[in-house]
């Protein structure tokens, strides 16, 4: 672990307990105007999680109407608004804060040594932001439902019935709580970092929170202006997307994709930065190529911005147009390609401890590489005309937002959970959780290649007979993915009714959040922490478990 | 894992499909076997196990950068390739004309004949599909063709195939479009030229068996004739049918005739001949566009019309 001078108090050891920001003013109405970070990133980790079971939800009713060809549970119209909420949930209210609203919220500050976020006031801003863009997306469902798909193509949704302009405005709203959690962890890295912690001395996890920070801030105003257009559209029929006045409705796909595809960045790459603390910690070995995993996440960050039009190789852009977004698509999977092959060499001769978090971790290395592989076939013109808009994309997102960033969040989540609540949780449910889910998650998926590369289309309501094995495999995929997140989720919540047993660094993790006692005081740190060793220096590490 | 091959760009793009598949599988070997037998080799035994201290490799690290990165650039010039051959339309092409709008697929031939959602073609020859949507976005997806081209409301789009094997083939919306959109199917039916010729000269084999009274029922529908006439005697452009057969007609010159079956094929194929008194010359001129057995199903179903 690194090696911590801490004055005013110790930190290793049986330390004397201190009163944990938990035990400090108690009472929800304290929590509700807090401004410590660590209470934020509770409350968004709530809510992020009530939001990911209200999407799950959605999820599986699509799978199980996708049982039989033709109606099973609900109708046509009615699938169409059940898939699109179910996109529309996953992206905007859950993966896109989760990992760093939540988590970041709670560690980074931690990480860097810091008593809070740059700017406390303007965090839990985001988080009343973030609960009144969820709040108008549900009523959107309640006021005529949606049924546009996550990606608002126009001009369906310029024309369609539905309760489209609330939904687009509650996208605009979340989009204003991305912006300022950004711009908080951008001047939270520049500023409160402790002393001696230099650039190259920042945990991984800050790197890749600070390049998610950097699309957050540059690319969401983009969103944001694309929903103000596609409202203005379907209020007062401006004609920016409408072909009838003179409009273009691919027009709308470009201003789309330009937000939407570095936010896939947004949702991976602080996936990314969880893998990168687990995989040191449970090897408990040094990070393999500390430099290639940094500055991997900043070129991500950079060459994102210029890949948006792979989403449209079929939309009869040029082929000139076609060619460039092809090339680019492909120098942006090199950076994530080398992070995976030096995660995989940081395992190369560590002692490598099969705790809940590594084996989500592992799962993790499994899937993304599949999500990536799959990636090729897409960035690939030729065969991209065929597989574009089947379940072949399907399954291949899923693979990177689920297998990806899904799961490294369950890791981290299992990883940060003794700090976050002072309990440990049972590793028995934890590993039957990481098990279950990359089982459910397999089965899921991997049927929904095969189905899209013979010709099944993605937003299908019904389908020809010779689909119907593959859709019913996948649909009991889906259930037993299902309890596996549930048991992820009931083993947390029964660690509660336990009485605090975590001590301050149960994993022997050697970046500094895992100083602060378990869970940490209101102000984080008791005396200021100063780093003297580079993170994951494990040949300072004290004997752990 | 792929459909049947029906076209001849098929083949190529499977090839380069299978390649990428090996290519994915070779790779995923290398990384998930490292992880799973790391995971199980170095396994933590107890506590105090020390690791060595191996920050880098710049030689390593470079070869797993520019190996993928040259891997990558064949797959991006490859894909290139394939994509130009797959989308450039050849000069010699026919060309079908298709309108999508929700939720059906309208072709119309170059001799003006239309057909909805079924499509008939002759086998090995090009054919270019030139699409415009009459609504929202739809998208031509033949699986087993290969080919996939969004459908624009405001733009023609174009794709093209040449069909290898005779046989139907399943043509769907990919680009989601609402209520119907996972039953806007069609299909269209590659013919041998024999096959083909027989269709030219007497459209798709069930109308062919189609009784002469509904042939003409569904030309009058389908055709555009109801626009202009009416079958319960009320007045549009044209006069109704109603009752006409055997009547005998006034004209704008003065003249009039008995209105039988010579004269309505006259009026399909020559209408400007002769005008009805008290009408203008806005039939359109049918000839060439409608065939043979099609022109009988029409006098039958005037004669009909009581
Ligand atoms: C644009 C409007 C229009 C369309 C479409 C149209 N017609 Fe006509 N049709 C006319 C008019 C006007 C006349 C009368 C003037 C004339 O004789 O040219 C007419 C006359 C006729 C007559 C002679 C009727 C009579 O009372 O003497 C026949 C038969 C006829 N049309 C058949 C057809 C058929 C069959 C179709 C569809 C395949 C068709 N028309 C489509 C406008 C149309
Ligand atoms: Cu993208
Ligand atoms: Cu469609």
């Amino acid at each position: 672990m690194a090696d911590v001078k801490t004055t005013g108090a110790h930190v290793h050891g049986e330390a004397a307990h201190h009163a944990s920001y938990l035990e400090e003013n108690k009472g929800i109405m304290n929590w509700l105007v807090t401004y410590d970070h660590k209470r934020i990133g509770l409350m968004y980790l709530w809510s992020v999680l009530l939001m990911f079971l209200v999407g799950g939800l959605f999820a599986l009713l699509v799978r199980l109407e996708l049982l039989t060809p033709g109606e099973d549970l609900m109708n046509a119209e009615t699938y169409n608004r059940v898939f699109t909420l179910h996109g529309a949930i996953m992206v905007f209210l859950f993966i896109i804060p989760a990992v760093p609203a939540s988590l970041g919220n709670f560690v980074l500050p931690l990480m860097l040594g810091a008593k809070d976020v740059a700017f406390p006031k303007l965090n839990l801003a985001s988080y009343y932001i973030y609960v009144v863009g969820a709040i108008m997306a549900i009523l959107s469902i309640v006021l005529g439902g949606v049924d546009t798909g996550w990606t608002f193509y126009t001009p369906y949704s310029t024309s369609t019935a539905g309760a489209v302009t609330l939904m687009t405005l509650s996208v605009f709203v979340l989009g204003f709580s991305s912006i300022f959690t950004g711009l908080n962890f951008i001047a939270t890295i520049h500023t409160l970092r402790a002393p001696g912690m230099s650039w190259y001395n920042l945990p991984l996890f800050v790197w890749g929170t600070y390049a998610t920070s950097v699309i957050q801030v540059m690319a969401t105003p983009v969103l944001g202006i694309t929903t103000v257009l596609l409202v203005m559209e379907r209020v007062f029929q401006v004609g920016i997307f409408d072909a009838r006045l003179g409009g273009d409705p691919v027009l709308f796909q470009h201003f789309f994709w330009f937000y939407s595809h570095p936010a896939v960045y947004i949702m991976i790459l602080p996936g990314m930065a969880i893998i990168s603390e687990l995989i040191p910690t449970f090897s408990k070995k040094t990070i393999f190529g500390y430099r290639g995993i940094a500055f991997s996440s900043i070129a991500i960050a950079l060459v994102s911005f210029l890949v948006w039009a792979h989403h449209m190789f079929t939309s009869g852009q040029s082929p000139l147009t076609n060619a460039i977004f092809s090339f680019l698509t492909f120098l942006v999977a090199i950076p994530s390609g080398i992070k995976v092959f030096n995660w995989t060499a940081t395992m190369y001769r560590g002692s490598i401890s099969l705790k809940t978090p590594m084996l989500y971790a592992m799962s993790f290395l499994l899937l993304f590489t599949i999500g990536g592989l799959t990636g090729l076939f897409l960035g690939t013109l030729a065969t991209d005309i065929h597989l574009h808009d089947t379940y072949f994309v399907v399954a291949h997102f899923h693979y990177v937002m689920m297998g990806g960033t899904v799961i490294a969040f369950i890791g981290g989540l299992f990883y940060w959970w003794p700090k976050m609540v002072g309990r440990m949780y049972s590793e028995k449910g934890g590993a039957l959780s990481a098990i279950l889910v990359f089982i459910g998650f397999n089965a899921t998926f991997l049927p929904q290649f095969i189905m899209g590369s013979r010709g099944m289309p993605r937003r299908y309501f019904t389908y020809l007979d010779q689909f119907q094995p593959l859709h019913q495999f996948s649909t009991v995929g889906a259930e037993i993915l299902g309890a596996g997140i549930l048991v992820a989720i009931l083993t947390l919540v029964a660690s509660l009714r336990k009485k605090p047993d975590a001590i301050a660094n149960p994993w022997g993790g050697s970046t500094l959040e895992w100083e602060a006692q378990s869970p940490p005081v209101t102000h984080n740190f008791v005396g200021t922490p100063v780093l003297e060793h580079a993170p994951y220096d494990y040949r300072h590490a004290k004997v752990e478990g | 894992m792929l459909p049947r091959q029906g076209s001849t760009i098929a083949g190529p793009m499977d090839d380069l499909y299978m390649f990428i598949f090996w290519l994915s599988v070779v790779f995923f070997i290398i990384i998930a076997g490292q992880v799973v037998w790391f995971g199980m080799k170095y396994r933590r035994r107890g506590p105090g196990e020390k690791t060595p201290h191996i920050t880098h490799h710049l030689n390593l690290e470079l070869a797993w950068s520019i190996i993928p990165l040259l891997l990558c650039i064949v797959l991006f010039f490859w894909g290139f390739d394939g994509y130009m051959k797959a989308t450039v339309v050849p000069g010699d092409a026919m060309e079908i004309q298709v309108r999508a709008k929700r939720w059906q697929w309208e072709f119309e031939y170059p001799d003006g004949i239309r057909a909805l959602n079924d499509l008939y073609i002759p086998v090995n020859k090009k054919i270019r599909m030139v699409m415009i949507s009459d609504d929202v976005l739809h998208s031509f997806w033949v699986p087993e063709f290969r080919v996939k081209m969004d459908v624009l409301p405001n733009r023609y789009t174009d794709v093209w195939f040449e069909s290898t094997i005779p046989g139907t083939y399943n043509l769907t919306c990919t680009e989601y479009c609402g209520k119907g959109h996972s039953t806007m199917r069609g299909s269209i039916k590659v013919l041998t030229p024999v096959e083909y010729e027989d269709f030219v000269k007497e459209g798709p084999p069930e109308l062919k068996n189609m009784p002469l009274r509904e042939l003409g029922e569904l030309v009058y529908k389908s055709r555009g004739c109801e626009s202009c006439h009416s079958l319960d005697g009320s007045r549009r452009d044209g006069p109704s049918w109603k009752g006409i057969f055997g009547k005998t007609e006034k004209f704008t010159d003065g003249t009039s005739a008995v209105v039988d079956e010579n004269y309505i094929r006259e009026s399909l194929m020559n209408p400007h001949s002769k005008i009805v008194a008290t009408y203008e010359a806005v039939m359109p001129v049918y000839k060439g566009l409608l065939r043979d057995r099609e022109v009988l199903g029409v006098i039958e179903y005037i004669k009909s019309l009581k």
